[in-house]
């Protein structure tokens, strides 16, 4: 009984919190989270839209759930190898802050 | 308004505003504290949507799992955090113009669609079939290479974790 409209707003104005997160944030670790809001933003978008599949076809609907089992899965992956990375920049240059990892600068 | 659409607006608004507060606190482990009650607050948002499957999963794997891991890397790497003013990039001003005009943008096109205005209404208790997901994912019909791909993504992710952060000796004096 809930408008399909407030699950989309939600989750657009949620993916774009995690933006504003990813794109402002100085700490490494504040960046990661950025980017879980936004995977967490496009999860609750896949589930609404297999809800409305399954409910405007009149039918049980099994795609919409694999595809979101694969973004959980790729998720994940992400967040353990990110905070490896961090960790490891962490203990090179003692600092998680990502202006003043530079090593790359020529 | 109903009851549902009253847990609906109630967890929305939980989640939003501690998904405002992780990209605003400014120690790092308030911020991931607020986090879980983010995620906390989308996993409520899976039950209304009926997919009680996703809302453990949410649970187990982001606030079980993902959250603890952020929370330990927020403690292995605090030490000049907590003292060293601005916690936000002095530019900022234009990362919120383009998550607003993102934002904005994003409505504006769904208002266009036809559907948005339809109502989600209730399925039925099979809607959601976890008998149904589970042989789709192993069968060849099915999703089996994106699954065993996904296994090996995980696999190599564990891995490549691993080999990135373990402390080598020779990497100290570097």
């Amino acid at each position: 009984m809930i408008p399909l409209a407030w699950y989309l707003i939600f989750s657009a104005a949620l993916f774009c919190i995690g933006l504003f997160g990813a794109l402002a944030r100085k700490n490494a670790v504040a960046i990661l989270m950025g980017v879980e809001l936004m995977l967490n933003a496009v999860n609750v978008n896949l589930i609404t839209f297999w809800h409305y599949y399954a409910q405007v076809h009149n039918a049980p609907y099994v795609h919409g759930l694999a595809f979101t089992t694969m973004v959980f899965v790729v998720a994940a992956a992400e967040v353990a190898v990110g905070l490896a990375l961090i960790i490891s920049a962490y203990r090179r240059r003692q600092t998680p802050i990502v202006d003043e990892l530079t090593l790359l600068k020529g | 308004m109903n009851g549902l659409q009253v847990v609906f607006l109630l967890a929305a608004l939980v989640s939003l505003f501690s998904a405002v507060m992780v990209v605003s606190a400014r120690r790092m482990m308030h911020a991931a504290l607020w986090l879980v009650l983010t995620l906390m607050g989308v996993a409520v948002i899976f039950v209304t949507l009926q997919s009680s499957f996703f809302a453990v999963v949410q649970i187990l794997v982001y606030v079980g799992a993902i959250a603890i891991l952020i929370i330990f890397s927020v403690m292995l790497t605090r030490r000049v955090m907590e003292d060293h003013g601005d916690q936000i990039l002095p530019g900022w001003r234009a990362a919120g113009l383009v998550a607003l005009l993102l934002f904005g943008v994003i409505v504006g096109f769904m208002t266009l669609w036809l559907g948005f205005s339809a109502v989600l209404v209730e399925l039925p208790a099979d809607a959601e079939n976890l008998l149904e997901l589970g042989r789709s994912l192993v069968s060849p019909q099915g999703y089996v290479l994106p699954f065993e791909l996904a296994s090996v993504l995980l696999v190599a992710a564990l891995i490549g974790a691993i080999t990135i952060a373990v402390d080598r000796k020779e990497d100290q004096d570097r």
